[in-house]
């Protein structure tokens, strides 16, 4: 059997396609994060929570109306990005004019109230979601074996981050985005209706992070504090980044959840934990984060 | 409030902590009440007074109550050397998360020392010494240096109470030391203190530890009172509670801090028993409804109160 590092090599790959897995939901949730912080100065902890509604959204749906997987890939971050919507419109977009900690205080009630009346509702134990039928299985690759449905999440969310970075940095409504986060004042004056811009701003990330929910229900037990923890090491993510640069975000989102698989192999107590310190060694060598500017 | 009134009120409720044993309250609650009270002052004195958000602040107090308790347990170590010896732990973690931390300012601050304090948070999941999920449990109280034994919860109670009184001086002191006014420049303009000489980083970095240390103290003397230490002293859910508490009562005001400990923790003993898992909840929807129409506290509305009358008449 092939050994690295005295390691059997079929582990280290299957670890390393487990790291591509977690590193798909980070990209997808960090870039969330990113975008939503670029446009509105607000740090959304209640990102891990609309995650986790997304998750829960295709499971209620499927146990509640037999809603299956692929309508609710659809249905799901909908309904949670409209939930988004309503908070933005009720709660923060009183507090654009105040300090953004303001924001990070809000949106940590909110993901209080969300996980804590769904562990009212549900317990904490987590509940399996079904693999939908034509993902089930596995391809035989010679060196190991990929679950197909594993292929499929990283391949969504390689394909959902990259056309998001292509829309903001590439585009005429990315364009008239950045525009916005740059000098809102001065596009209004040129007749772009920026609060409408920002509230379906701050929709689609919070349907980014429903869609990233959907995509690990099968994966992962579904319980009200999945995205707790998640939410901490998304923020982590940001910050090695660079806080607002939507390429970072992805690209480090993917490279430390491989770092983390590669942990889990070699030294698996750390792996909990390497992110934060690679967050700490960033910040002494580059305060800016890998991607940011200052 | 007049500068004729307070020393007044302080006086009346000095001696209304004095007299909780014999009023009949549970002493452990009013402990329990003390120590976090304590914990919100030395956040306080980072949120408040140099304008530094932590949302880690759950690593000092855990970690403190983690080394003192199990230096009580295991090593068989004299409570005050433990308290010590707490105090210390917080101390050198504050150095290290705020010399990290201080590198970046306002919102990537909070995010930092969060992602930290996880760190901290799954080291004491998975050291040995921690006991993982069940934490340290059946810590002895032992006696102040041999020679008053703390058993009995009245002992405890005024050895907690005295402690308190003495950090509350303490935080009064350095507020209103050159240093804390050079603390509140900082938070106030940045920019000019810079300009005006002043080392901010040293600044920053001082103030981090001091609130550190002192939430570490709070920390080891809960840790005590309650005879056990357990994760959720190291959670990130015990960091949001401690960025509750000045907020409810007033960030940047001196016994604000204190009222909104008092607020949460008898909701939290209240309403356990009675709402069950809907507490955290209620926590949630209380932080929304700080922040979106009571952003002074309670202390903050009375000054401001006050303010408005002396103005007027």
């Amino acid at each position: 059997m092939t050994t690295i590092f005295g390691y059997p090599l079929i582990v280290i790959l299957s670890q390393l396609m487990l790291g591509l897995v977690n590193g798909s939901f980070y990209a997808m949730l960090s870039l969330g994060v990113a975008v939503i912080f670029g446009l509105m100065g607000v740090v959304n902890f209640a990102h891990g929570a609309f995650y986790m509604l997304g998750a829960f959204g295709a499971l209620l749906g499927l146990q509640w109306f037999g809603i299956g997987y692929w309508p609710s890939l659809i249905l799901s971050p909908l309904i949670v990005g409209t939930i988004g919507i309503v908070l933005e419109r009720l709660l923060l977009r009183h507090l654009y004019k105040l300090d953004p900690l303001y924001g990070l205080l809000v949106t940590f009630g909110l993901a209080l109230v969300a996980e804590g009346s769904l562990q009212n509702y549900f317990g904490s134990s987590g509940q399996s979601y079904p693999v939908p039928s034509i993902l089930t299985g596995t391809w035989n690759l010679g060196f190991m074996i990929l679950p197909i449905y594993r292929a499929w999440v990283i391949l969504a969310s390689v394909v959902v981050s990259f056309t998001t970075w292509y829309v903001i940095e590439r585009t005429r409504l990315g364009a008239t985005l950045r525009a916005a986060t740059q000098n809102a004042p001065l596009l209004q004056a040129f007749g772009i209706n920026v609060p409408r811009m920002v509230v379906l701003t701050f929709g689609g990330g919070v349907a980014l992070a429903a869609l990233a929910g959907v995509l690990a229900a099968p994966v992962i037990q579904v319980s009200p504090l999945m995205g707790q923890s998640l939410v901490i090491v998304v923020f982590a993510v940001v910050v090695i980044g660079g806080m607002g640069s939507i390429l970072g975000s992805v690209l480090g989102g993917l490279g430390l959840g491989v770092i983390e698989g590669f942990t889990k192999v070699l030294y698996p107590e750390a792996s909990n934990i390497v992110v934060f310190v690679i967050m700490a060694i960033v910040l002494v060598v580059r305060p800016a984060g890998l991607f940011g500017k200052e | 409030m007049s500068a004729r009134l307070t020393p007044i009120l302080y006086a009346v409720l000095l001696v209304l902590a004095v007299c909780v044993p014999l009023l009949g309250v549970y002493p452990v609650f009013v402990m329990q009440l003390l120590c976090f009270a304590m914990f919100a002052c030395a956040y306080n004195l980072l949120l408040g007074f140099s304008g530094m958000l932590s949302f880690g602040h759950a690593a000092f107090l855990g970690s403190a109550a983690y080394a003192t308790c199990w230096l009580v347990t295991a090593q068989h170590w004299g409570t005050v050397p433990a308290i010590l010896a707490g105090v210390a732990v917080s101390a050198i973690l504050g150095t290290i998360i705020g010399a990290i931390a201080i590198r970046r300012r306002g919102i990537y601050f909070a995010m930092i020392t969060l992602a930290l304090s996880q760190i901290v948070y799954f080291v004491c999941l998975e050291a040995k010494f921690t006991g993982g999920e069940n934490g340290i449990q059946g810590v002895p109280r032992g006696s102040v240096l041999g020679i008053v034994p703390l058993q009995s919860d009245i002992a405890m109670y005024y050895f907690v109470l005295a402690v308190f009184v003495l950090v509350f001086l303490f935080i009064y002191r350095i507020i209103h030391s050159p240093f804390g006014q050079v603390l509140k420049a900082i938070r106030d303009n940045e920019p000019r203190a810079t300009s005006l000489g002043y080392d901010i980083g040293r600044h920053k970095l001082v103030a981090f530890i001091l609130s550190a240390a002192i939430a570490g103290l709070a920390g080891s003397l809960k840790g005590l009172v309650l005879g056990f230490a357990t994760l959720s002293d190291v959670q990130q859910s015990t960091s949001g509670l401690v960025i509750l508490m000045p907020l409810i009562g007033g960030t940047g005001t001196f016994f604000g801090p204190v009222i909104g400990a008092g607020v949460i923790i008898t909701l939290q003993q209240y309403l356990s028993d009675r709402v069950g898992g809907w507490v955290t909840v209620i926590i949630g929807a209380i932080f929304v409804a700080c922040v979106m129409a009571f952003r002074r506290g309670v202390v903050g509305e009375l000054i401001a109160l006050v303010g408005r009358k002396t103005k007027t008449s």
